[in-house]
């Protein structure tokens, strides 16, 4: 089930790159589809964040992790790599949760 | 393990990996973490559209070229100004990422492998700060900052009523109803 979920997904996202090189230009060039396409990936990405946080399946939940994203935050505002964002996040819960 | 190398292989675009990966770990169905998955692959297409003159590659090799058709091999081919150095740095970009990012996905996938529960490396607190870290360089104006915040509330708004994943194809559709209403105004 999981695996053709991931083909499923895959060959979807496959397909949209395609499309974007094979596409008459016309097409994409519409400004609403100009304009929307990009606001799709912040929507999802600050839903994903907000969902991950602070949730367990269906339940809210407040825990270590939502301690970890604000010192994510912090080091996105100073601009760290994207890899001392997510090792930071990830080592704030993990010591968190030592103590 | 062996899905995890897959997505890294055949999906190749880093924020549906992790969305697809997210929403059937937080117990979410696998149609609405794939659906996740290929909306946030969207973008993709408008990257394909600006490269496509720049590129201007047929047949077999638009087939490969596709591929590689992300975030970072857009941006260093659309930076230069020489369009044979655009498409030196769409194909260097592309495949020194490929190999890079497949490596290091079978090096978490056999290290995770290893431990029996995630959360001691605090792992569960890892794909959230990856995606803040995904979401930050799109916020510079003041629009995307507000639509993202209003994400954010909704979705935690409306997680214990749905199933999970499901708050995220809610927000896909009030996104897009946002833009094409806005546009046409």
């Amino acid at each position: 089930m999981i695996w053709a979920g991931v083909l499923v997904a895959s060959v979807a996202c496959y397909g949209l790159k395609l499309a974007g090189l094979s596409l008459p230009q016309r097409w994409l060039q519409d400004t609403r589809v100009q304009r929307t396409v990009p606001l799709i990936p912040v929507a999802l990405l600050a839903a994903l964040v907000a969902t991950q946080t602070f949730s367990t399946g269906q339940h809210l939940v407040l825990d270590v992790r939502a301690a970890a994203l604000g010192v994510a935050l912090i080091a996105v505002l100073l601009r760290a790599p994207f890899l001392v964002v997510v090792v930071a996040g990830a080592a704030t819960a993990a010591l968190l949760r030592l103590i | 393990m062996l899905q995890t190398c897959a997505l890294s292989v055949l999906m190749f675009t880093g924020a549906s990996q992790f969305a697809l990966v997210g929403v059937i770990g937080g117990g979410g169905s696998v149609w609405a973490g794939a659906a996740a998955a290929a909306l946030l692959g969207s973008r993709n297409a408008l990257y394909g559209l600006r490269l496509s003159s720049l590129l201007g590659v047929r047949g077999r090799r638009r087939v490969i070229a596709a591929h590689f058709v992300i975030d970072e091999t857009t941006a260093m081919a659309i930076a230069r100004d020489d369009p044979n150095l655009s498409r030196f740095a769409f194909w260097a970009t592309g495949a020194a990422l490929f190999i890079l990012w497949n490596l290091g996905t079978l090096g978490g996938a056999v290290a995770a492998h290893a431990f029996s529960n995630p959360k001691v490396l605090g792992l569960d607190a890892a794909p959230p700060a990856a995606f803040l870290a995904l979401l930050a360089p799109r916020l510079r104006a003041r629009e995307p900052l507000a639509i993202a915040l209003a994400a954010a509330v909704v979705a935690i708004a409306v997680l214990p009523f749905v199933p999970a994943g499901v708050p995220l194809l809610i927000i896909a559709v009030l996104v897009s109803l946002y833009g094409v209403l806005r546009t046409t105004r």
